[in-house]
């Protein structure tokens, strides 16, 4: 296959090729966080996860409509402002979901399988009918488009170093959070021991709610952020939302490490099969060699141990 | 006594008013009927369809809601353009068209109950719908059972033929062939590399495009890659293009893949100035999603572009964009959906009649003049003969066609040599 290339062609392309790993890694990493602190410290499977990506999406792509027009001079760094408004909406509704729907079944966890599915239904409706059913293309300011020349044959997208930097720092913004802050420790104490928790005085619902408000604003964040990279539509959501399960189960549902590490090995399985084999071979492979992880495995990569 | 005489009184006048009486429908009938120039609705309507002697009922049949409703909203807004243009110029035989729209939700079981309920329900005299290939071969056995009459818009991998159908948009030959001749001569082009989502259209399309270029042009196909619906990742695929340096990238993505594939590829430097890159899935509604910015430079093989240029197009564009807003674009499918309606109303006409059996006869051989994308007409196989168009992605999201065959191309559901 190499035979016809040099060597300094074949030095850039994997050069290039650990990149686009990276990226992708970087991807799954920000897709999954918001899913690993519900799913993972609450035990919520939410599967409107992907539609809380899609209003950061949308909400990224009405802050650049509003700059285009309002304030043209500062519409190279819309984006910033547009993934803090994103936090903020998906947060808010998920905070709110959680109030109105969430809070009753924690009781019942495949009862949340079930309502998640119903609302994600619901707000890809909602979004439909607000934005209409055609995709919105968000415009991006000058300098996050192109790519960077490292060398004569390297070059490395810019939007794919913005994505990393991004996911470097929320993956160390959640970690301080969950296992330095006051906050993090009674998060901890909560899913490790619901009643003795409220016992010691914490309030389990208040964090409940915010646990659950900041992995939505964080999926806010990543479906701000991937608006650089795919389509916004009302069902785009869908396109995220297998793949973020898969890397927060393979990696052990309650464990940080586990999601990053199973981001890892999925996405660097998945971008060198891509290199060397059909892109739906290598998700084929890619999820075959999973599904045999996991039954040697079903606690996933990591998995706290706790006692029973 | 006077109770005997009373009826022997009002009998003659009582069989006068019933004489006038009887009369009355047929005095009815005479003005209006020779007023309207309409016939007898026994007369064209022997089978029971919902045709009555002011309305004729038909059937939009799109997903107005799930993953297709992006892509299908533009062909049930040109139908209804259609047909509201139609009823203002008095209808089909006389009749206004009455629509009944039902919506398919992107899932291919719906489609086919839906069209079930249509035939055999509403009766309708025809159904404008279906976008993806999967919701055609869902209703195609309901069409047949029933005997109904489909119009469908979208350009598809072809290898199908009914009489219950007839397709508005290009089989696979006739989008693909000219386009790339022309582009192979245009750029001098020697290598070809197919980037494709995973389903029948995008793996039948780059078949016949392998063919033609293995076996007729005699060039190389360097690489043919397929990826899952869906797929927002493309990095290594760009890398691979990188390496072996194609001539011309040939892509058939679709969905939401396919804004990620261009963002990407514009991302990772790839300048499609400089880069040829030649698509068959890409049209004004997808540029929308993807951004001018990011595509701008690409050439895209289709048999209509908004930025035509003659008369019926402008009239065309003008009366849609007045209809459902002035920043809406108009893709192939949606012109070509546009059809469905008008070549109906020309094959009722010319058959005299609603009766499915006689317009799926009549089908052949129909032409309309006043297509958006210039002459058409109904080919024996119930395709349309139309011209292959290549046109260059600009920034803002429209056309510049660069290229146009002279004639129009034969329609060739089943090509021989292509197989």
């Amino acid at each position: 296959m190499f035979g016809e290339y040099s060597i300094g062609d074949l030095g850039a392309i994997f050069a290039m090729q650990g990149f686009a790993g990276l990226i992708l890694f970087s991807v799954y990493v920000l897709m999954a966080l918001g899913l690993a602190i519900i799913f993972g410290q609450m035990g919520v499977i939410n599967m409107a996860h992907g539609e809380f990506m899609i209003l950061g999406a949308y909400v990224t792509w009405l802050t650049s409509s509003y700059f285009q027009t309002h304030l043209p001079s500062l519409f190279s760094g819309y984006f910033f402002v547009a993934m803090i408004l994103a936090f903020i909406a998906s947060g808010a509704l998920g905070m709110l979901v959680e109030w109105a729907l969430i809070r009753h079944l924690y009781k019942r966890p495949l009862d949340t399988l079930l309502a998640t599915w119903g609302l994600s239904l619901i707000l890809q409706q909602t979004y439909r009918s607000v934005f209409g059913a055609r995709e919105v293309g968000v415009e991006l300011p000058q300098w996050m488009m192109g790519s960077q020349q490292i060398t004569d044959s390297i070059e490395v997208p810019i939007n794919g170093i913005f994505v990393m930097c991004l996911t470097l720092l929320i993956t160390m913004a959640v970690a301080y959070i969950m296992y330095k802050s006051r906050w993090g420790r009674q998060v901890r104490a909560v899913v490790q021991n619901r009643v003795m928790a409220g016992a010691v005085g914490i309030n389990t619902e208040r964090v409940d709610c915010y646990t659950f408000g900041l992995g939505c604003g964080i999926a806010g964040i990543a479906g701000s952020a991937f608006t650089m990279i795919g389509s916004t539509s009302p069902t785009s959501g869908q396109l995220y939302i297998v793949d973020t399960f898969l890397v927060v189960v393979f990696g052990g549902a309650a464990s940080l490490v586990g999601t990053i590490a199973s981001a890892f090995t999925i996405s660097q399985a998945q971008s060198t099969m891509e290199f060397f084999m059909s892109g739906s071979m290598a998700k084929v492979l890619t999820l075959l060699a999973i599904v045999g992880i996991l039954m040697l495995r079903p606690q996933g990569l990591f998995a706290l141990k706790v006692r029973k | 006594m006077s109770d005997e005489k009373k009826p022997g009184l009002h009998s003659p006048l009582r069989r006068k008013l019933l004489m006038g009486m009887a009369a009355l429908p047929a005095l009815t009938m005479l003005p209006r009927s020779s007023f309207a120039q309409a016939p007898a609705t026994s007369a064209i309507n022997t089978t029971g369809l919902a045709v009555t002697d002011t309305e004729v009922t038909v059937g939009i049949l799109h997903s107005a809601t799930g993953t297709m409703a992006i892509s299908e909203t533009g062909s049930i807004q040109a139908e209804k353009l259609a047909i509201e243009q139609i009823n203002a110029m008095g209808g089909v035989l006389g009749r206004k068209i009455k629509v009944i729209q039902e919506d398919g939700a992107s899932d291919w079981p719906t489609f086919a109950e839906k069209a079930k309920k249509l035939l055999v329900n509403d009766k309708v005299a025809a159904i404008m719908g279906c976008w993806t290939s999967a919701s055609r071969k869902a209703v195609l056995p309901v069409m047949e059972q029933y005997n109904g009459m489909l119009y469908y818009p979208t350009f598809y991998e072809g290898l199908e033929q009914s009489k219950n159908v007839i397709y508005t948009g290009q089989e696979a030959t006739q989008q693909i062939l000219a386009g790339i001749d022309w582009i192979t001569k245009e750029k001098g082009a020697k290598s070809f590399y197919f980037i494709g989502s995973d389903y029948i259209w995008p793996r039948t399309s780059n078949k016949i495009a392998r063919k033609h270029i293995e076996n007729m042009l005699k060039l190389k196909v360097v690489g043919e890659e397929y990826f899952p619906l869906g797929h927002t990742q493309f990095n290594s695929v760009i890398n691979k293009l990188k390496l072996t340096k194609p001539d011309v990238i040939f892509t058939d993505v679709v969905g939401g893949s396919n804004v990620a594939f261009y963002k990407q590829l514009k991302a990772a430097g790839i300048d499609l100035s400089k880069q040829t890159l030649l698509t068959i899935s890409v049209t004004e509604d997808e540029i929308d999603g993807i951004g001018g910015e990011n595509i701008a430079g690409a050439y895209a093989c289709m048999k209509y572009f908004q930025s035509l240029k003659n008369e019926n197009n402008a009239k065309f564009v003008a009366d849609f964009q007045k209809m459902w807003g002035a920043r809406t674009v108009i893709g192939d499918v949606s012109q070509a959906a546009y059809l469905g309606p008008w070549l109906w109303k020309a094959t009722v006409e010319k058959a005299g009649s609603f009766d499915i059996d006689k317009v799926a006869a009549a089908s052949p051989g129909i032409e309309f003049k006043g297509a958006p994308e210039g002459y058409v007409r109904i080919h024996e196989n119930h395709h349309l003969w139309s011209k292959t168009r290549v046109g260059k992605a600009r920034l803002d999201g429209q056309f510049d066609v660069v290229y146009e065959t002279a004639d129009l191309v034969q329609p060739d559901p089943f090509p021989k040599g292509y197989q």
